[in-house]
């Protein structure tokens, strides 16, 4: 009977339990022993189905994350910057959103499991929308990701944990090649959420995610036929990014004091002075590189 | 609801209420309505030992102990205010509430709404000091963008997909209603996750007892089960004098329902979802299954809520565990 009950902490069986233990392996491969003795330091709170309250499963992200992290390693050979800056406990990590994917955010997450001391798991606030896609929604539960309301940020922010912000949504994600690290228009929600909870925001800068998808030009009435934020026309076509080399910054850490529900004008002074922080370690990133793939 | 008449019949037939006696407190009787269900009959012998029990449905009740009392009346019945009238109910707990799908609407819409308002009304008409609502955590409804803890707060959507519901949104509207008409009736509604259990079948509990489950490919959201006995254990904590409000009820935690299936061992049919909902509604209208299509939103969305309001108010704590919950619904136990 004991081991009946345990049998599904081991490896599932079958096909899915092959691929999910040879991605494992991948994973161990690419990272190393460092990335393994990091792995055993993150001890989410999980119940006897290995999973935490909102569906995270550490074994199951193991594997998962075998691509991102080859990604990661091998094909946009991240180098981060200041992140022994990353403060303890619950922060709010606040950053610009390129390259019509989402890597960014995946890139950014990667830097935190693999290069902050104590590695951090980030969880990112994901499209309301997200939960309707077969497959998608349930790979990014398991690894972590939430559905972005203020609640559950509320949440993971009492529980300590580092969330991932793109103010800019797809309005950054998708805009035009001439655009390219020009911050566009911030949502307030986070400097609310922030002031509400308390918690430090870290300015966060990736360049090189804009030169992975240039978006020479937005197709928007094929777009609005098939539903799309936008349809970018790129060198490449759209799932495949070139091989840019990406470089993080981390910011320091910036505290703010006041009414959560305060007036916009008055929330919208305190974002200008993240977007302003962001937009400066951008200038310099951009600046300081010798080349866009190396 | 002026009912001041009423008031010189009920202090006569009330003996001299003395707040010090803790006796005073048991001298009244704690009407159940709907106590033939099977967790009715769970709540009823967890009560019984402690407690006088009055029990209303219109459905006999098997394996009625000898000293319990049971009226047999429909709660839609006039007759159903004499067990009020006599006097001596200190509480009640309403959890006459039907949840048939196949029956026509009209049918437990009048039962659930009306029956509801009526019980409720003759509480506070009598004076009853505590009203015990059992609604559901169904009331939220499953949906995408749903906080994965929803609180007692949230709005209750359930009816925007699935309209057959409603009278259940409208049962836990009302009790809330009459909580904040009646500051002086000390009113709880409980909003407990999916019950489950040996005795239990409704939806959740059937299709967990299902050999080959349908399951949505690629969806396979967070559910959350509470024990019959862990249910009827938050009404009994309801009843404690102080308390009033809302409160969700969630069993040992949070867990993916493929982990359940699992569990319990079933081989589920992963169904891809644009098709499934079609499939369903066709064979439901063919009586070939028990669950109407709108239920497949449970196998695709979080409805899933924070029951951190009862742990603190109620001093609620289940005593199953997660795996002892999911294997209530297996036969032997």
């Amino acid at each position: 009977m004991a081991g009946q009950l345990t049998r599904y902490q081991e490896q599932p069986r079958g096909i899915l339990g092959r691929v999910k233990g040879a991605m494992q392996s991948w994973t161990l491969k690419l990272g190393g022993n460092e990335l393994e003795q990091r792995l055993n330091r993150i001890a989410p709170p999980q119940n006897e189905y290995g999973v935490d309250p909102f569906g995270f499963d550490l074994d199951f992200s193991k594997a998962a994350i075998a691509p991102v992290l080859w990604l990661y390693k091998k094909y946009f050979r991240v180098e981060t910057h200041g992140i022994e800056k990353i403060p303890a406990g619950r922060v709010l990590l606040i950053a610009n959103h390129s390259g019509q994917l989402p890597l960014d955010g995946a890139m950014i997450a990667m830097a935190m499991l693999c290069e902050a001391d104590p590695p951090r798991v980030v969880r990112s606030m994901v499209e309301k929308w997200v939960p309707t896609l077969p497959f998608v929604s349930t790979i990014l539960a398991r690894a972590g990701q939430v559905v972005g309301t203020p609640e559950n940020c509320r949440r993971l922010l009492a529980a300590g944990e580092a969330i991932q912000v793109f103010p800019e949504g797809v309005r950054g994600l998708n805009k035009t090649w001439e655009h390219r690290y020009q911050l566009q228009e911030f949502g307030l929600g986070f400097m609310r959420l922030a002031l509400e909870t308390n918690t430090p925001i870290v300015p966060v800068a990736v360049v090189g995610a804009e030169e992975q998808a240039p978006n020479l030009y937005d197709l928007k009435p094929l777009a609005k036929l098939i539903g799309f934020p936008s349809f970018p026309v790129t060198p490449t076509g759209l799932p495949i990014p070139l091989p840019t080399k990406y470089r993080v910054f981390f910011g320091e850490p910036m505290r703010f004091a006041g009414d959560a529900n305060g007036e916009d004008a008055e929330l919208q002074r305190k974002v200008r002075q993240v977007k302003d922080a962001i937009q400066s370690m951008l200038r310099t990133g951009v600046a300081q590189r010798q080349h866009v793939f190396w | 609801m002026s009912s001041g008449e009423e008031i010189p019949d009920f202090t006569v037939e009330e003996a001299p209420f003395d707040d010090e006696a803790p006796v005073a407190l048991h001298a009244g009787g704690v009407v159940i309505t709907g106590i033939s269900g099977n967790l009715g009959r769970t709540l009823a012998k967890l009560l019984h030992k402690s407690e006088r029990v009055i029990g209303i449905d219109r459905r006999p009740m098997r394996g009625k102990p000898k000293d319990l009392e049971v009226h047999l009346i429909d709660i839609r019945r006039k007759k159903v205010e004499d067990v009020f009238r006599r006097g001596h109910v200190r509480a009640l707990i309403h959890m006459g509430i039907m949840h048939d799908p196949r029956l026509p609407a009209r049918e437990h819409h009048t039962f659930n709404v009306l029956g509801t308002h009526l019980v409720l009304d003759y509480c506070a008409r009598y004076h009853v000091p505590k009203v015990v609502v059992l609604s559901s955590a169904s009331v939220y409804g499953p949906h995408p963008d749903n906080d994965n803890f929803l609180t007692e707060d949230s709005p209750l959507m359930a009816a925007s997909r699935f309209a057959e519901v409603r009278d259940l949104i409208e049962v836990d509207m009302y009790a809330q209603q009459f909580m904040w008409r009646h500051p002086e009736v000390e009113t709880v509604v409980l909003r407990p996750v999916h019950i489950v259990g040996p005795d239990i079948k409704n939806a959740p509990a059937n299709y967990l007892r299902l050999a080959h489950p349908w399951t949505l490919a690629g969806f396979d959201p967070m559910v959350q089960l509470i024990h019959q006995e862990d249910a009827c254990r938050a009404m009994q904590a309801a009843l404690k004098p102080g308390v009033r409000g809302v409160f969700n009820v969630v069993g040992p935690g949070e867990v993916p329902l493929s982990a359940v299936l699992r569990e319990l061992n079933r081989s589920s049919i992963p169904m891809p979802h644009p098709i499934a909902r079609g499939l369903l509604h066709k064979l439901w209208q063919y009586h070939l299954v028990s669950f109407p299509a709108p239920e497949l939103d449970y196998l695709q969305f979080l409805c899933t809520v924070d029951g951190s309001r009862a742990r603190k108010d109620l001093e609620f704590k289940p005593a199953f565990t997660l795996r002892e919950t999911i294997r209530s619904v297996l036969p032997s136990g």
